[in-house]
């Protein structure tokens, strides 16, 4: 999905079209969208009067803005010590494994994109993970299978 | 007439375990048995413990039941709210309960040396509920202060207190609220640094959704010392709930006068903002966490000068740590005394700590500064888990230092720590036992400064990668006596030449784990992991990656859909 102008303008009237409202504004369109279109950048540039490489300077700044898209179902694995002293690592390999693709990439079917992410502050549940806005605790490389399976059940 | 109050858990790990549900069931059934108007209903913020979530709390009695399905509740209600019968069964496990959760009658006093200020009301109250904070002493320190005491009197009582900065430094806050105070210009600014992304630490999410008033309280006592008309709550992008909180609590403040214009009918006046982030550790710097307030790349400025004196909009500035600014309402209130008879002479009061790891419970659990290690593991956290013996902790955080077994009897206070050349960090406590690996837990702490390194000073970006390169041969076998050489040269000149905190900190978990477990890196080079942890075989070859430097404007990449 790609952000339209209707959304793009009323992102801005919400934080108001100011300077240091830029990085709220793009955490709010990239949210709602997923990620930011080089078209989107640009009119967020035009509408706030700065320079268009400032704004995509501040957008490829921030871990949760995004300038690419990802795929369907995005899944934010915790990769912090607490999480790899709980037995991270195992979980890391099984998802690589059973999605078939390394962290950082998108399934050739935009079903899934993996992305490590820093803390999300669940610690005392590691290894941690977010399957979109889901969260998963204590996790174990058998938990994986059937977790995935939740989200693709349904429209699959 | 209320008889009874039942809290549900309402962060939200336990909200995505179907607490919700277990509040909209518990509704449900009181109505059945015509207790609606007896009992009520509440969510509470964190409870402290994450094991058995959805939790749920019944006062008075404080009676725990947890992890508490929906399908439970029917015969719950029944039996403990409308018989008066404690349902054994679905009690929370007893032997985890002490020292997790405030308020509990008949456990205090097993608990005797857990003292809580900063976390006393989180899972005691309903955050949601301005009155609630209120009948909690809530808002008494404010307005005492502005209507008994001068902003002078205010700064000297923190200043007496000997509060420290909770973030990590220790730097004194009545300190640097008097730098602020005494400077001229009219608009100053204070700021709350809710950007808690130290790896193991959720201390600040726990006091920003369990008692959101309490940080606005401090920051308005801060304004009221230093002369600042606004607070900033800079706050982590991905805490969405706390900064809901966060935002509701101002709302109902404002419209009981006790923020906004005037505040009391006095002539101070306070108003609250909150700014979330958008996902990035450097923004907890300081002066990164200005630049990003100000819409711009989170990048650090040159110190001095300081946000003191140049700080939000070139304003001065006070930056203060959630949990420190939670000190304050609590020092005004009760005097600085009171604050010292907590702690140490040099660090008084408590501090937050988040245990994790190989202990039996693992969560927050605040103690006086000066509390021992040793005692924080058997008492509070129930012992090493398994019965495995000690190795090591990482403090603080990634930032934090490796304390050897035979530092488990310092106290854990900022003079202490600083004089065994450790950091006592934001309060993180990352237990490991003898079969973890000391390389492997330093590659991934070093891996993450690598990913969080923010690119505008080489020490730390090209150092950080370096480090992380030599860990990671190691790991794999492939190390040689000198990649332990290289190791710790660079890490020195990270530590030495990077231009903000998080350059300089980065290599600590390197140089301390150096010092006290050299023997086992070595072994490493000699190609055995005496833990039998890391991979120890070469890694395959790993293809040429195509670096998109621009990171936007991919020519043919099409959107899905």
């Amino acid at each position: 999905m790609e952000t339209n102008l209707t959304q793009i303008h009323e992102v801005i009237e919400h934080h108001g079209a100011n300077r240091e409202a830029l990085v709220e504004i793009l955490r709010d369109l990239s949210q709602q969208a997923g990620y930011l279109t080089p078209e989107a950048l640009e009119t967020v540039a035009a509408q706030l009067h700065l320079p268009a490489s400032e704004v995509h300077s501040v957008a490829s700044f921030y871990s949760m803005i995004n300038t690419r898209p990802h795929g369907k179902h995005v899944i934010r694995f915790c990769e912090d010590a607490p999480c790899h002293i709980a037995g991270g690592q195992a979980v890391w390999n099984t998802l690589e494994q059973t999605l078939g693709i390394k962290f950082g990439e998108t399934t050739p079917d935009d079903q899934w994109t993996l992305l490590p992410t820093s803390c999300l502050g669940l610690c005392a549940v590691g290894p941690v993970m977010m399957v979109d806005n889901d969260v998963y605790g204590n996790l174990t490389p058998e938990k994986i299978p059937e977790i995935l399976a939740r989200y693709t059940g349904g429209d699959a | 007439m209320i008889r009874a109050r039942v809290l549900v858990s309402g962060d939200p790990l336990s909200l995505a375990r179907g607490a919700d549900v277990v509040k909209l069931a518990l509704e449900t059934e009181l109505a059945y048995y015509g207790l609606e108007q007896e009992i009520a209903v509440e969510y509470m913020g964190q409870t402290g413990r994450e094991d058995v979530l959805p939790l749920i709390a019944v006062y008075p009695e404080g009676t725990l039941y947890g992890p508490v399905r929906p399908e439970d509740v029917p015969y719950l209600v029944e039996e403990h709210l409308y018989k008066g019968r404690v349902v054994s069964h679905l009690l929370a496990p007893p032997d985890f309960l002490p020292g997790k959760i405030a308020h509990l009658p008949g456990r205090e006093g097993a608990m005797y040396a857990q003292q809580r200020v900063v976390l006393r009301r989180a899972g005691s109250i309903d955050p949601q509920n301005i009155e609630e904070y209120i009948a909690d002493d809530g808002y008494f320190a404010l307005g005492q202060a502005i209507t008994e005491m001068t902003p002078a009197e205010v700064l000297q009582t923190v200043k007496d207190s000997g509060l420290q900065g909770r973030g990590g430094a220790g730097f004194p806050t009545g300190l640097k609220w008097s730098f602020v105070a005494t400077r001229p210009e009219k608009i100053k600014y204070i700021v709350c640094n809710a950007d808690e992304s130290e790896p193991g630490t959720f201390k600040d999410r726990l006091i920003l959704e369990g008692d959101p008033h309490a940080i606005l309280e401090g920051l308005a006592l801060a304004g009221y010392a230093t002369g600042a008309q606004e607070g900033w709550i800079y706050i982590r992008g991905e805490y969405t709930q706390s900064k809901k909180r966060l935002e509701e609590a101002i709302r109902q403040a404002e419209e009981l006068g006790l923020l906004g214009d005037h505040i009391l009918e006095s002539d101070f006046s306070f108003h609250i903002h909150v700014h979330a982030g958008a996902g990035a550790y450097i923004c907890g710097e300081e002066t990164a966490l200005l630049e990003s307030l100000e819409g711009k790349r989170g990048i650090p400025r040159i110190r001095p000068p300081y946000p003191t004196v140049v700080g939000f909009r070139g304003m001065p500035t006070v930056v203060n740590n959630v949990e420190t600014l939670a000190n304050v309402a609590p020092i005004i209130l009760h005097g600085a005394e009171w604050f010292r008879s907590r702690g140490t002479e040099k660090c008084p009061g408590t501090k937050v700590y988040t245990m994790l790891g190989d202990v039996n419970v693992t969560g927050l659990v605040e103690v006086p500064l000066g509390t021992t290690l040793r005692e924080i593991i058997e008492v509070y956290s129930g012992g090493m888990k398994d019965g495995k013996t000690f190795k090591c902790a990482q403090t603080g955080g990634s930032s934090g230092s490796i304390i050897p077994a035979s530092a488990l009897d310092v106290p854990l206070d900022y003079t202490s720590m600083r004089e065994q050349g450790v950091a006592l960090g934001s309060g993180a406590l990352l237990v490991c036992a003898e079969d973890k690996c000391v390389v492997d837990l330093v590659y991934v702490l070093m891996r993450f400064f690598q990913a969080e390194s923010c690119g505008k000073c080489t020490p730390c970006r090209i150092g950080t990668t370096r480090m992380v390169e030599a860990l990671d041969r190691l790991r794999h076998g492939q190390g040689t006596e000198q990649d332990i050489t290289d190791l710790e040269e660079t890490a020195e000149y990270v530590r030495d030449g990077s231009f903000c905190g998080l350059g300089q900190a980065a290599p600590v978990p390197i140089l301390t784990g150096l010092r006290h477990f050299r023997e086992e890196f070595e072994s490493h080079v000699q190609g055995h992991c005496p833990a039998g942890v890391c991979p120890m075989q070469p890694r395959p070859v790993a293809e040429a990656v195509s670096h998109d430097y621009l990171g936007f404007s991919l020519p043919g990449a099409e959107a899905p859909g």
